[in-house]
């Protein structure tokens, strides 16, 4: 017991501090990517051949820009962005810094995610809606994102999870967080049990997340 | 009421293009129910979604109550179809939404105030019986539940008319009289216009005062279903008749027959089907009737027979008997082979 005390006396603080920051930069950019994400998601399904704003071009253009940016792995995108970053909001470092990155890399994710749970609802359904003579702003929302709802959680769940992974590497631009915590003092200064601890939080947070996740899933689901 | 006027589609697909509908037009009379029947790839599908523009004609128009819908701009268009109820063979329900949602979330989308949407789910779930389901969620609901459901949601933007694309098609046979017996309701009660389509002649038979059977994109055959049904021209027409009756004769045994006299199909309706016309030939004539086969159903409100029927006795008698049959208004076609007595009986 006096030791895990000890190791609390020692290390807690870095820990609490490492794990606010790592909330900070997921909940931050989770916010902004779906922000982003959604809506492009409904574009990406509404833009397709044979749907309501059936537009070819569109479609290709943002598939393709989608799909460059989902070949990139996030280290790579983290500096290839630097200059990017630094325009949008005037710094690199800090978690202020790796938001931009993390957006980007994220967003488009999220963007697939909601394509493929948007597919999924029943086209009988807008269908019916249509006929009933109801505009498709208000189906967009009324029925396609509401019943896709629990298939959208669950898509959220995982690139939440993603995204915690991503900010392991924002250590490399000063924003500190977890994966940093345990980079620095686990590995470079070898405190393997400040690494083990850090992993234990890591994973007990990504478990958390997903069984979250499911259970709001399960809720929302009726069938 | 609706008027569908030298309606085509044509669909283009990569391997080529679909003359799914050509050249049609029908007429459906304010009140009445119109049925469409045909086998699968008629244009069935395709005709009834052009009826509320959710498939775009080719060329030709539709009609509703005087007004072009084809002509319509979008907004107006919108307000049109809110006049047009329609249900589907998939019912089309929110499963994330409960029955009392499912009806009220459309009501609020278009617009109707607040305060009556609770008066008018509620009417009109009793109305289709589903008062006590109103905090259930569509899985937990029977196909027939439902159809219901996505009747009362139809319903509750209280439409002139009704469609129905194969509404009762996804059903066993009770619950579809059920489904079948609520419309006949509807269409008395409130005097909502029903085009429905349909494979099954039983439906037909059941609900619809006129019928259009169709094949490959065209009407091949349409009038009062009485008459479609007592008269049938078209060979589709027949077999769809027939499938209500099922004679079966062999080859053989219409062969052994036809040496002792004639085979007839007899068909008959309303009043011809209450007198005793078979026991009055036989007085008149030197004849003698035996019956091989008979059916009698209901169309709709009128009974409707069909009997096959071996004549025995020289053939100016038969003759004869024959012509006083069809004065009496009985539909008559002799029968010389075992298709034929599938085709026509
Ligand atoms: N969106 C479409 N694109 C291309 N072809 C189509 C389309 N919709 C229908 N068709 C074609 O049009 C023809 C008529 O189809 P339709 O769905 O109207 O038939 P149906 O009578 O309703 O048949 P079923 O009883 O099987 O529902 C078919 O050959 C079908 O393949
Ligand atoms: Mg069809």
């Amino acid at each position: 017991m006096s030791k895990v005390n000890a190791f609390l006396e020692e290390w807690g603080s870095y820990l609490w501090v490492a794990l606010i920051e790592t909330f900070q930069m997921v909940s931050i950019s989770l916010v902004i990517s779906i922000l982003i994400g959604l809506p492009l998601g409904i574009l990406l399904v509404l833009t397709r051949p044979g749907k309501s704003l059936e537009n070819h071009f569109l479609n290709r253009f943002l598939n393709i820009i989608i799909n460059v940016i989902r070949s990139i792995p996030f280290i790579i995108l983290l500096f290839f962005m630097l200059p990017f970053t630094k325009f949008v909001v005037g710094t690199t470092i800090g978690v202020k810094g790796v938001i931009v990155p993390l957006v980007v890399f994220t967003a488009p994710y999220i963007a697939r995610l909601m394509e493929t749970s948007l597919l999924e609802v029943d086209r009988g359904v807008v269908e019916a809606y249509e006929a009933m003579g109801i505009k498709t702003k208000d189906i967009i929302w009324n029925v396609m994102v509401r019943e896709a709802r629990p298939s959208i959680i669950l898509g959220l769940t995982i690139a939440t999870i993603g995204l915690i992974g991503a900010t392991a590497m924002a250590g490399l631009v000063g924003a500190g967080g977890l994966g940093d915590l345990a980079y620095r003092f686990g590995h470079l200064r070898y405190e393997p049990s400040v690494m083990y601890t850090t992993v234990a939080v890591l994973i007990i947070l990504v478990q958390g997340l997903q069984s979250l996740g499911n259970v709001v899933a399960a809720k929302l689901k009726k069938d | 009421m609706i008027k569908i006027d030298h309606l085509s589609k044509t669909f283009k697909t990569k391997n080529g293009s679909v003359e799914a509908l050509k050249d049609v037009s029908l007429e459906v009379k304010k009140g009445g129910i119109f049925g469409v029947i045909g086998y699968s790839g008629a244009g069935k599908s395709t005709l009834i979604r052009n009826v509320n523009l959710l498939e775009k004609p080719t060329s030709g128009t539709v009609s509703i109550d005087g007004t072009d819908i084809t002509s319509l701009s979008a907004g107006e268009l919108l307000k049109a179809r809110r006049k047009i109820g329609m249900i589907f063979q998939g019912f089309n329900l929110l499963k994330t939404a409960t029955v009392y949602d499912n009806v009220a979330i459309p009501l609020k989308l278009t617009g109707v105030p607040k305060k009556d949407i609770k008066e008018r789910v509620n009417r009109f779930l009793s109305i289709v019986g589903l008062s006590d389901k109103a905090d259930t969620y569509p899985a937990q609901l029977s196909g027939g539940q439902k159809q219901r459901v996505a009747i009362a949601r139809a319903l509750s933007h209280e439409p002139e008319v009704l469609l129905s694309d194969e509404g009762t098609s996804a059903l066993d046979p009770d619950t579809t009289d059920a489904i079948l017996d609520l419309l006949l309701r509807i269409n008395k009660e409130l005097g909502i216009t029903i085009l429905l389509i349909t494979h099954e002649m039983h439906v037909i038979q059941r609900v619809c005062d006129s019928v259009a059977v169709m094949e490959n994109g065209e009407v091949v055959e349409k009038g009062k279903t009485i008459d479609v049904f007592t008269s049938p021209k078209h060979g589709t027409t027949k077999k769809f008749v027939n499938g209500i009756f099922n004679h079966q004769l062999s080859d053989e045994m219409i062969e052994s027959l036809k040496e002792t006299g004639k085979i007839y199909s007899l068909k008959f309706t309303g009043d011809s089907s209450e007198e005793p016309a078979l026991a009055i030939i036989t007085k008149r004539f030197d004849i003698f009737p035996n019956i091989l086969s008979g059916n009698i159903t209901q169309l709709k409100e009128d009974p409707f027979g069909s009997l096959l029927v071996h004549f025995k006795g020289a053939d100016n008698e038969i003759k004869e008997a024959i012509n006083y049959l069809q004065e009496k208004g009985i539909q008559t076609e002799e029968v010389m082979t075992y298709e034929q007595s599938k085709r026509i009986s």
